[in-house]
């Protein structure tokens, strides 16, 4: 089924195979002012990101407030931690977060309550590409869709080294609506953010991609870009079908540009830079008034939550506070960070929100379904909606034989979890878990 | 961080995806159950009650068979996936009416002990139960197959000479002796199941369609296997039978090929995984089968060529692997 575009609507370029249809389950309400939350301390911890672990540069009992730098690091791929509420230092411990297996400093901020921003934030003056590029890495902005990447390592380019920067709006997981959301208001915020990079990175076209799903947010930019023509003249938005993964970056790439990016490559080896909707719009946000990253907006939802909503979070704060905010009717079975199909299950609401997380689910035992394996019986039902072309089936019969290489050159490392295998498969095989454990292997 | 409760510790741990649909093992086998359905009702009408008390005894055996070997062999119960009952039923619509009962337990147990237990069980066999099962029985017993069903319905064409003289012999027996198509059984007959075939299953081309397009609609199986399966089979037969499409449409509603095609052929376990693959073992069943039926002294080549394809299916395999995404590199793409 085909959605009709409204002029100046384009459609993709490439529409990439398997993908499965989800029930979207995007219950959030929408409301302009997302509700705040005010928790009495935070849990920050300073390996929120992919790279080196931040150091603390403040010391236990300090007066901290909204927006100071709490820790930063030497290290390239890193990426400075600010507080993100006023308050004073309790401590500064080694913790492991979610049984990870690996520990980290975690720094915890008992609030006074204030919230109050720290009065030495200005907003940036930029006139060149390196005053750029260090106000990014000011922000303290990494990839918000998940992948916890530093956007100031991710914009680091060379010249003429991309030509087309894409804003990722297709949110394909099911229940989150952060997107869509940071869309329909601070669509603003995403323009002057994607103007900006490609301004000073010398990017010549930029691309909106978002699915079919969210008409409504996409008509809100469309309408934006027609207001100014001459401004936006270099933007165009791109309606994707909703079939989950697409908004995975290679898929978004393909989509919307008809360019592969090869195994193990990046997309800047096709010209491309991708960014999520809700990065951008923190970054036109910091440009704007100098407020580094210190809030994030979480989708709260699932059956056991009795609002669920979006909620403005202050980076640190605890999942049972973030919960309890929300309601819940009853003690939730599962709780995961992130979406239903790539979300991490949580083995204590004690945890604090990272920079990365777009959603907290808690869901009743009715809600998800656990794998309970039987057979393969060959339907290829896998092989069918595997986006990368993949044969999961063979790969993991494979892996059962441990025969690791024989997997990997079956193409095991283009696997990118997605999930899509597991939720088609009849028989009820924990196919990503044991593509996981195979990626490990030696 | 804070102390645990206990009662935080009841969560559930569980590598994501988190959702999965609700289509499982047993709800497949169900539907393939309720494609059958057609063409055991329409046959039951033909040929009367017989036919529902094969299916009978050899669904009763087929469960029996798989608990008792499950067990004997300390494997997890499988007889809910329903797959055991879908064999039996295949098996019966594959065999002649009036098969002896004991024969038929002999057969259902053949079939789930020996090529599908032996070889670790669902999805593990690498041959179809129903197609290896029915050529041993021809081979054991061939006097059963010899004493052809004589329909129902075909009291109701005994005017018809043909039908007296030829007696014993089905359309495709009668085909390869050189009978004129005009003495044969019209093409009505053999659709609406007003024919003599060896197999039950054979009887109602109408049923089977129905059956086949269900699992179509619901997609249980995809069109790549009956299709090309059909296709080769009606240009084969349109080009050796002297371009006459009566001889084609005799060769594709007689025998079992619309049966196989859709319900045998079709086996997610011995087909091939991807849909080359699929289309390329839906040829070669054509191939074989047309071989079988214009040029060897048997007179039906279908479960020959489902057995010598799904021995082939690991190579086919094996050669239509798809290219994982990102192999092929193309930056230069226009906006």
């Amino acid at each position: 089924m085909k959605t009709k575009l409204s002029n100046g609507l384009a459609d993709p370029v490439k529409i990439n195979r398997g993908g499965v249809r989800l029930n979207h389950q995007k219950t959030t309400n929408f409301s302009e002012k997302l509700a705040a939350l005010s928790p009495k301390k935070v849990y920050i911890p300073l390996n929120m990101h992919i790279g080196a672990e931040c150091k603390p540069t403040v010391k236990v009992s300090d007066q901290v407030k909204v927006g100071q730098l709490i820790a930063d690091s030497e290290a390239f791929v890193s990426s400075p931690i600010h507080a993100s509420i006023s308050g004073i230092i309790k401590s500064i411990q080694i913790a492991d977060i979610n049984h990870s297996g690996s520990t980290t400093q975690i720094i915890e901020i008992e609030s006074d309550g204030k919230m109050t921003p720290y009065e030495n934030l200005t907003v940036p003056q930029i006139n060149s590409r390196e005053d750029f590029l260090l106000e990014v890495r000011k922000s303290g902005l990494v990839g918000l869709g998940g992948a916890g990447f530093p956007t100031s390592v991710k914009l680091t380019l060379e010249d003429n080294e991309v030509d087309i920067l894409i804003a990722n709006g297709a949110e394909c997981e099911p229940y989150i609506t952060v997107d869509d959301y940071k869309m329909r208001f601070c669509n603003e915020d995403i323009l002057d953010a994607m103007r900006a990079i490609m301004k000073w990175l010398g990017i010549p076209n930029g691309i909106i991609a978002i699915e079919d799903n969210k008409m409504e947010a996409a008509n809100i930019l469309l309408k934006k870009l027609n207001q100014e023509p001459q401004k936006y003249a270099d933007i165009k938005i791109v309606i994707m079908n909703s079939v989950y993964p697409k908004g995975m970056e290679k898929l978004v790439i393909y989509n919307t540009t008809g360019r592969i990016v090869p195994g193990g490559k990046l997309p800047k080896d096709v010209g491309c830079v991708v960014m999520n909707t809700t990065s951008l719009a923190e970054l036109g946000k910091y440009l704007r008034t100098g407020m580094p990253l210190v809030n994030k907006s979480i989708t709260v939802a699932g059956s056991a939550v009795s609002n669920p909503q979006n909620v403005d979070v202050p980076i640190g704060s605890l999942i049972s506070d973030l919960l309890a905010f929300a309601g819940l009717k009853d003690k939730p079975d599962l709780v995961m960070m992130g979406g239903p199909m790539m979300g991490i299950a949580l083995s204590s609401l004690e945890n604090p929100v990272l920079k990365q997380n777009n959603a907290i689910l808690a869901m009743l035992r009715n809600e998800f379904q656990l794998a309970n394996e039987s057979n393969c019986i060959r339907c290829a039902k896998c092989i069918d909606v595997c986006p990368m072309q993949l044969q999961p089936t063979s790969l993991v019969r494979a892996i059962k034989k441990n025969q690791i290489e024989q997997a990997k050159n079956d193409g095991l490392l283009t696997c990118m979890e997605c999930g899509s295998c597991d939720y088609i498969c009849p028989a009820k095989i924990p196919l990503v878990q044991y593509l996981r454990f195979g990626k490990k292997q030696k | 961080m804070s102390a645990k409760t206990p009662e935080q510790n009841h969560l559930i741990i569980a590598s994501s995806p988190h959702l999965r649909c609700h289509r499982t093992t047993t709800s497949v086998m169900g539907n393939v159950l309720i494609a059958l359905l057609p063409i055991v009702i329409a046959t039951a009408f033909i040929y009367g009650c017989r036919v529902l008390l094969s299916v009978a005894v050899a669904s009763i055996t087929a469960i029996l068979a798989e608990f008792l070997i499950q067990k004997a062999m300390k494997r997890k119960q499988t007889i809910q996936d329903l797959s055991c009952i879908v064999t039996a039923v295949i098996l019966v619509l594959n065999l002649p009416l009036d098969f002896p009962f004991w024969q038929l337990i002999v057969g259902t147990i053949f079939a789930i002990v020996v090529v599908k237990a032996a070889f670790g069980g669902l999805g593990q066999n690498f041959a179809n139960p129903a197609v290896t099962t029915r050529i041993v029985l021809v081979s054991a017993f061939a006097s059963s197959f010899a004493k052809n069903s004589e329909p129902l319905a075909r009291a109701l064409h005994l005017s018809n000479s043909v039908m007296d003289s030829s007696s014993s012999a089905t359309v495709l027996v009668l085909l390869k002796a050189g009978t004129d198509s005009n003495e044969l059984c019209t093409l009505r007959d053999l659709f609406f199941g007003i024919q003599r075939t060896t197999a039950i299953g054979e009887t109602c081309a109408i049923a089977i369609l129905l059956g086949g397009l269900y699992l179509l609609f619901r997609k249980i199986i995809k069109w790549y296997i009956p299709i090309s399966y059909i296709g080769t089979v009606a240009v084969l037969s349109f080009l050796f039978g002297g371009f006459s499409i009566q001889f084609m449409l005799y060769h594709l509603f007689s025998g079992g090929l619309l049966f196989s095609a859709f319900f045998m052929a079709t086996d997610y376990t011995t087909s091939p995984l991807t849909n080359k693959g699929k289309f390329i073992f839906g040829i070669g069943l054509g191939i074989l089968t047309s071989i079988i039926r214009f040029w060897s002294n048997l007179p039906e080549g279908v479960s020959f060529a489902i057995l010598t394809m799904n021995i082939l299916t690991p190579h086919i395999d094996r050669f239509t692997k798809e290219k994982p995404f990102g192999t092929e590199f193309n930056k230069q793409t226009d906006l």
